[in-house]
């Protein structure tokens, strides 16, 4: 009877791994309430670690792995927010980062203006791919530790070891269903930095990356202009290029563009922009337009393959 | 199977391009295969699918068309090729063994002195376009020719323009597709091409 009770029971030895990442013990005697609104962020103890409820079974992963994997049922009630394209690239003149801002939820599109790129602190941004809670929340977690950080060590952190606290802190949660691949941008010391982290725990450094369901045509625009000695203006104006692609072939993709650039002095948000604008129109009167639309057809109107006026009738 | 075929048009011509392995489960059996057929002096088709179907289709089509060629004493018209080749592959499809190919046809049409590219899958979808690609590479380089496509090009414009689809596959697709064998159609005829 007592194995059987010490199964289910949410302490028991079953499920050792969540009481590591999820320690709460002395959490349960203070209510959220208490403190009033804490901006979500109520589940943080004493100690720094946020803990959650998990579903009172002895795998509480493989119970949401079943209600949320719409890969392999359609049907589930919890739908996660999969398509999106993102970019960041790295070049003389600090680093660019554009995303789109589209929220699919299946085929349906749930919103057209999700704020894709997070607002770390005013000299780190992160990118959102994948689930858009899980980024939005662990990326704002990421913030205050930075935070923490800058007031213990009186010095900012660098953007690697902002990357490796994040992918370090997934990297705890692996096999729980987390759902995240984002870039860290920032400038430090170091000058501009750039780090891939997702939720398998991968993190790399480097100077192009782009993600999402989109990304490939986002690279195939990117790949062919990227230099390192772009000018700001043109590397913005290749940004934006880049994911207008993207959104034009990418069903899980569009609606519009955020433009993000980091500098020395930090990040400035360049603008937004919409993509069937961008398609029959071009940006607009921004740095880097070249003028008129991006669309092939708003392109190349007028213009023919036919040679019929090159036949050289004399002969 | 990682395939990947290229078509894009330009001024007075069309260029196919194709890669050149043959697979079989993880194994390289072949590295210099030529999956673009020509059908006629003013047509080619780049293959893609199913091994055995790809072959045994592109054979099946040559062939009738070169009857046809016989019987009428001039060849069909590309856009009529394609329609005619469309209907197979739709007839087929319904059939209790459908051939499983993805095409792209290239044709340079004498009576309006235009290039014509189709793109045409197993389903018998057809399409007339600028640009074509299938398989993998469809993924990469779609937004370059999107971005760098011009009806107008003429021809070394059209093959960096292509050189640049090929480079891209290369640069990002995990997998290596060797080399690309490259064939234009205009009004001269058909001849291959190093890129």
């Amino acid at each position: 009877m007592n194995t059987f009770v010490s199964r289910f029971a949410p302490s028991s030895s079953v499920i050792p791994q969540y009481r590591g990442a999820l320690a709460g013990d002395d959490d349960d005697e203070f209510s959220d309430l208490t403190w009033g609104s804490q901006a979500g962020f109520g589940n943080i103890g004493a100690k720094g670690i946020p803990s959650f409820e998990v579903p009172n079974l002895p795998d509480p992963s493989a119970f949401l792995r079943m209600h949320t994997d719409d890969y392999a049922d359609p049907n589930c009630r919890i739908k996660i927010q999969h398509g999106t394209t993102t970019l960041a690239f790295r070049f003389k003149g600090g680093i660019i980062v554009a995303v789109d801002s589209r929220a699919t939820a299946g085929s349906y599109i749930a919103s057209g203006t999700v704020k894709k790129v997070i607002e770390i602190n005013p000299y780190l941004l992160g990118t959102m791919a994948g689930g858009a809670a899980d980024c939005q929340y662990w990326e704002t977690y990421l913030g205050i530790q930075c935070r923490l950080h800058e007031l213990r060590n009186r010095e900012r952190i660098s953007v690697a070891a902002a990357s490796k606290y994040l992918s370090n802190l997934v990297y705890s949660y692996k096999g729980m269903g987390l759902s995240m691949g984002t870039m860290i941008c920032g400038w430090d010391k170091t000058g501009p930095a750039l780090f891939y982290v997702d939720s398998d725990g991968t993190r790399l450094k480097g100077d192009i990356f782009s993600v999402g369901s989109g990304s490939t045509y986002a690279y195939g625009v990117l790949d062919q202009s990227y230099s390192w000695d772009l000018s700001d203006a043109d590397a913005q104006e290749l940004g934006r290029r880049s994911i207008y692609a993207a959104g034009h072939r990418d069903a899980y993709s569009g609606n519009t563009i955020n433009l993000y650039h980091v500098k020395e002095q930090g990040w400035e948000f360049i603008g937004n922009y919409d993509v069937t604008k961008m398609h029959y129109d071009g940006p607009g009167n921004v740095p880097g337009a070249t003028g008129g639309g991006y669309g092939y057809d708003v392109r190349t109107a007028g213009r023919s393959a036919s040679d019929a006026d090159a036949i050289d009738t004399s002969a | 199977m990682a395939e990947c075929s290229f078509g894009l048009i330009g001024k007075g011509y069309v260029i196919l391009a194709s890669d050149t392995t043959a697979g079989r489960s993880i194994v390289k059996m072949k590295e210099d295969e030529d999956k673009i057929k020509a059908l006629g002096p003013n047509l080619i088709m780049a293959t893609g699918g199913e091994p055995g179907d790809t072959i045994q289709f592109a054979e099946y089509v040559e062939r009738n068309l070169r009857l046809y060629h016989i019987r009428h004493n001039h060849t069909l018209r590309p856009s009529s090729a394609a329609a005619w080749i469309r209907r197979t592959l739709a007839d087929s499809l319904r059939s209790r063994n459908p051939y499983s190919v993805n095409l792209i046809l290239g044709g340079y049409d004498h009576t309006t002195s235009t290039p014509n590219l189709y793109w045409i899958d197993y389903l018998g979808t057809m399409v007339d376009v600028p640009f074509a690609a299938h398989g993998y590479g469809a993924y990469f380089a779609l937004s370059t020719l999107d971005r760098y496509h011009d009806p107008e090009a003429p021809l070394e414009e059209g093959l960096e323009t292509l050189r640049k689809c090929v480079r891209e596959v290369e640069k990002r697709l995990i997998v290596s597709l060797g080399k690309f064998k490259v064939k234009i159609i205009d009004r001269n005829g058909m001849r291959e091409i190093d890129l």
